[in-house]
């Protein structure tokens, strides 16, 4: 059986079984996020109750929620691809981590600007240092934006990969030490925080679109990652055999 | 002639040490200019702010700690530029001495020469912005703390940028996320000190965050010396 899954893993990492394979799984990503994300809308917008405090601004968590969710994982996803590429100098891995940064990036961002437009008719502010999760988006934001200059400012692909890589592990063992200390410095801050901890329990009606909205924003971020990840082998193996027999494949 | 014996690692250490610390002196204006520097922010924040006594007290540690940042990480970019440009860095990673020795021994030269000053220096700020006199203690232990925390997270940062053209800016960009912990909790318990509020959480945090960056940064910056050098 574990001869099977070696099997599977190997071929898996080699980068046209990963090719073709993904192109495979990437419309089952899309259709299956798309419609997910549709029910999440659909059922988030209309058919949830308006919650008792915050009205109807509160709907924006069903992009909130995902998206400050998507970028820790996407982090995660680099720091496990980046050690993996290190340790067993797998070059797939390296790919998918250079391929998850900018998603990574994207969905911090858009973590941010909801954050900050809920803000605004809560908070009275687009932005509060008060609120610790703000603040540790932002910091992650820089380090994705640190992760990819370094990763353009080297030119040789092999070189990026590990400089890149061994900076993603240290940002890692950061990324929790971060967050404490931003929580720990905004718990001194005086004046009252609006955000509470463990509100009102979630109905379901809310739960459920939710829930929704988090699967399907990750499988249509599986979709996106794979669909980069495709493009990053591709363009790293424009000088192998396969991509030419490909190409040729395909125009003939 | 007799074979001569292989120095021993604290030997090596200490060499590394000592030729890094001999080349600031022959050159002390790599040394000095980060201090000039230290000591002109922290001048241009009362000039922008105005004169007002209570502000000042408000705002000096984090004033000081914010300069502090900025002049360390100045001087990060020469960490391993002249080495890279004479060739010695190639000498070094061949060495048979552990490369994680080596470059904590130039991390330790970098504090030396640059964080060390430093803090000997804060003082003097910590009293133009009239803060009281119980809490200069505490910026100084934290400082310390501090300053070599950040000598060593940007070890990290000076080995994947040396010899890149675009380095020193991007060596910012990489390194100051990183040192956000630092700075939250050292300013902070310096601000907490000039309240009479208890330290000793914050200065245990920034010992454990030392601790911690004195463990595995010398690693990475040698992972990273040799990916860069390859």
């Amino acid at each position: 059986m574990f001869r099977h899954m070696w099997i599977f893993l190997h071929k898996l990492a080699s980068p046209p079984h990963f090719y073709g394979l993904a192109a495979k799984m990437i419309p089952w990503f899309y259709v299956s996020g798309l419609l997910l994300i549709a029910y999440g809308t659909i059922a988030g917008l209309f058919y949830a109750p308006a919650d008792y405090q915050q009205g109807d601004a509160f709907r924006i968590i069903y992009v909130h929620v995902p998206a400050a969710y998507l970028s820790m994982m996407a982090y995660s996803i680099m720091a496990i691809s980046a050690g993996i590429g290190l340790i067993w100098r797998m070059k797939l891995a390296h790919a998918v981590a250079a391929a998850a940064a900018p998603l990574g990036a994207w969905f911090t961002f858009l973590a941010l600007a909801t954050g900050s437009i809920w803000g605004r008719p809560m908070w009275g502010t687009w932005w509060e240092w008060g609120d610790p999760r703000l603040t540790s988006e932002l910091i992650m934001l820089f380090l994705y934006f640190g992760y990819m200059s370094l990763r353009a400012a080297i030119d040789e692909t092999s070189k990026a990969d590990k400089a890149s890589a061994v900076l993603i592990l240290v940002g890692a063992v950061n990324v929790p030490i971060i967050h404490f200390s931003v929580e720990w410095w905004s718990s001194l801050h005086q004046g009252p925080t609006l955000v509470r901890e463990g509100g009102p329990a979630i109905e379901t009606a809310m739960l459920y679109p939710l829930l929704g909205m988090i699967l399907g924003f990750t499988l249509f971020f599986g979709a996106l990652l794979l669909a980069r990840v495709r493009a990053e082998v591709l363009h790293r193996e424009r000088r192998s055999r396969w991509v030419r027999n490909l190409i040729l494949g395909e125009s003939a | 002639m007799t074979e001569p014996a292989n120095p021993t690692l604290w030997q090596g250490f200490a060499a590394v040490v000592k030729r890094d610390l001999l080349l600031a002196y022959k050159r002390p204006g790599d040394m000095l200019n980060p201090l000039f520097f230290f000591a002109m922010v922290s001048t241009l924040f009362p000039l922008a702010i105005g004169p007002a006594g209570d502000q000042l007290k408000l705002l000096g540690p984090g004033v000081v700690w914010v300069a502090a940042l900025l002049s360390v990480l100045l001087s990060l970019n020469s960490m391993y530029l002249s080495d890279l440009e004479d060739g010695s860095l190639d000498q070094l990673i061949l060495s048979p001495q552990p490369l994680p020795l080596i470059a904590l021994g130039k991390t330790v030269a970098h504090w030396l020469v640059s964080g060390f000053p430093l803090v000997l220096v804060s003082p003097l700020i910590a009293i133009t912005y009239q803060m009281p006199t119980e809490t200069i203690g505490v910026m100084v232990v934290t400082l310390t703390l501090g300053t070599i925390s950040l000598s060593l997270l940007g070890s990290v940062g000076a080995a994947l940028t040396v010899g890149l053209s675009r380095g020193n800016a991007l060596l910012s960009l990489l390194v100051l996320p990183l040192a956000m912990p630092v700075l939250i909790f050292g300013a902070r318990t310096v601000a907490l000190a000039a309240a009479d509020d208890a330290v000793s959480a914050g200065v245990y945090f920034l010992a454990a965050y030392c601790m911690l960056a004195l463990s595995f940064a010398p690693f990475a910056a040698a992972a990273a010396l040799k990916i860069s050098n390859e």
